[in-house]
């Protein structure tokens, strides 16, 4: 089951259950969620090819105290509505619900237009999103639902590529395979786990896997922390960097922050030659991260 | 002389009380009769239902020269008249441009043209989904519309005959202006216009039933004549 399917499945759950739920469109998705529109076509919105719009009627759905949940590719969902983002939703203090596909390079053959590396960038430059990566379909509906309650702002960043299995959907940091004491650590932010893992093999590193990127468990990640760090994130290299040198702002420390390059790649393919070009293969990581490693404490 | 009547001359003097805001000085009044209509026989809210469900929702979209929309809230009891001296100060909650967190009975806050419509279509939208028996009314310039994200809304609401009130106060500010007028750019709505000026006539309009996509054109004297 791809995370797709466990969103729609989740979702047309939750509408179900939670008068409260609202779900805004533009079209992506809307064939999935065509039995939830019969059943509740007032809370089953879909505004056709228009993004901007979906966020704004999310914010105007929100101060009428219903919970929205808003879908599209996140190059649309995110970039596009990046100031109805800002504007109709965060300075109107309104929250929802943003679950995107095609993050990064998952549309690969369908170039860059629909590919969204920086979509988690552009939410760092605005207050209060909590950002959710699932790494497995299992993890998705527990996110999903745990954010109905709620009247924060979430982004769900869904993925074609997933771990070989879920791991509970906490907003700590998971060890998952611990180095020696005072051993470099490697933050696996979601789907990048298995290759991480894959990368460190037979390494004295500690892995730790996260799939709530923002907030950063920075308090676990502090604590686990020595001095060297590797972060790998499957989305604009660096994103996180400015939380961790925050994080470890009290000691001396070295990082290094692996993810998907500024670089447009202009071609095709699948999204397993985008991480390979990108160097997020388990090669690829394991040939970044051995010189940082070999100078490592 | 009724209390209307009343608050009605107290206008002109609280308009006076808006400190320096010589930046919007033309568009601020444009709305001032619309926005008076409004609160004064049009809209189901007071102050003390500011946060009622089923109280009526008026947007204001363009969020430029908010003079004219301080004035009347400050006539009608929402806020205090002794803020309209420090607009744009440090520790004033009246801003150049609306915020709703700072201002009470201010439904959203505004200022980037073009958010106001697709707002209050989610407004409308979650009004219905509820059962709310509350209308939604949003306010737009006429150069506003210039905003491409206006367009989203103007066909969406449309295509889903959506129950909601969008009032365009036409200044002929817009810098291409739009042939063919304003009403023409609203396809499947329902289009009146009126003056801007004519209290009985906005108050005609804006009471019909809120039961489509209605549009009124509020005609005021040219921006800067």
């Amino acid at each position: 089951m791809t995370m797709r399917d466990t969103f729609v499945n989740a979702t047309t759950a939750l509408i179900d259950d939670d008068p409260r739920t609202a779900l805004v469109l533009a079209d992506i998705s809307a064939d999935r969620f065509a039995p939830a529109q019969r059943r509740h076509p007032d809370r089953v919105i879909n505004v056709g090819i228009r993004e901007g719009l979906m966020a704004g009627v999310a914010g105007g759905l929100a101060l009428t105290g219903l919970r929205p949940y808003l879908h599209s590719y996140a190059p649309f969902l995110i970039d596009r509505a990046y100031e109805q983002i800002k504007l109709d939703l965060g300075h109107q203090d309104a929250g929802a619900v943003l679950v995107s596909i095609g993050g990064s390079y998952d549309a690969a053959g369908a170039g860059y237009t629909h590919q969204s590396p920086g979509d988690v960038a552009l939410l760092d430059t605005l207050e209060g999103w909590a950002v959710h990566v699932p790494g497995h379909a299992g993890e998705v509906p527990a996110l999903l639902r745990a954010a109905a309650a709620g009247d924060d702002r979430v982004y769900v960043r869904l993925g074609e590529q997933q771990n070989a299995r879920p791991y509970p959907a906490v907003d700590t940091l998971q060890v998952i395979r611990r180095g020696s004491v005072g051993a470099p650590v490697v933050i696996a932010v979601g789907p990048l786990l298995d290759p991480a893992l894959a990368a460190t093999e037979g390494l004295d590193v500690t892995v730790a896997y996260t799939l709530t990127p923002r907030p950063l468990d920075t308090a676990g990640l502090a604590t686990l922390v020595d001095r060297d760090v590797v972060v790998v994130e499957p989305y604009l290299a660096g994103t996180s960097s400015h939380v961790v040198a925050e994080a470890l702002r009290d000691r001396p420390h070295r990082a290094l922050h692996l993810g998907v390059a500024r670089r447009e790649i202009r071609q095709y393919g699948s999204p397993a030659d985008h991480a390979r070009a990108h160097g997020l293969d388990a090669l690829g990581l394991r040939a970044s991260m051995m010189p940082f490693l070999a100078t490592a404490s | 002389m009724t209390e209307s009547a009343t608050r009605t001359d107290a206008l002109p003097a609280l308009l006076d009380r808006i400190a320096g805001d010589e930046k919007h000085l033309p568009s601020a009044y444009s709305t001032l009769d619309v926005l008076w209509v409004l609160y004064d026989r049009v809209l189901r809210v007071t102050p003390a239902t500011v946060d009622e469900p089923d109280r009526d929702r008026f947007l204001l979209s363009k969020g430029h020269g908010p003079a004219a929309y301080y004035a009347v809230l400050a006539a009608k009891g929402f806020i205090p008249p002794e803020w309209l001296g420090h607009a744009g100060e440090w520790d004033s909650p009246l801003g150049w441009h609306p915020d709703r967190i700072r201002i009470p009975g201010v439904e959203i806050g505004t200022g980037s043209l073009g958010h106001g419509l697709g707002v209050a279509v989610g407004t409308a939208l979650g009004l219905r989904a509820q059962g709310l028996d509350a209308r939604t009314f949003v306010l737009l310039g006429d150069a506003e519309l210039d905003e491409g994200s206006n367009h989203e809304a103007i066909a969406f609401t449309a295509a889903i005959r959506l129950p909601l009130t969008a009032i365009v106060v036409d200044n002929q500010s817009s810098t291409y202006g739009w042939p063919g007028g304003i009403p023409a750019r609203f396809p499947g709505w329902e289009a009146s216009i009126v003056g801007g000026r004519d209290r009985d006539a906005l108050e005609w309009a804006l009471g019909q039933p809120a039961d489509r996509p209605r549009l009124i054109v509020a005609v005021v004297e040219k921006q800067g004549s």
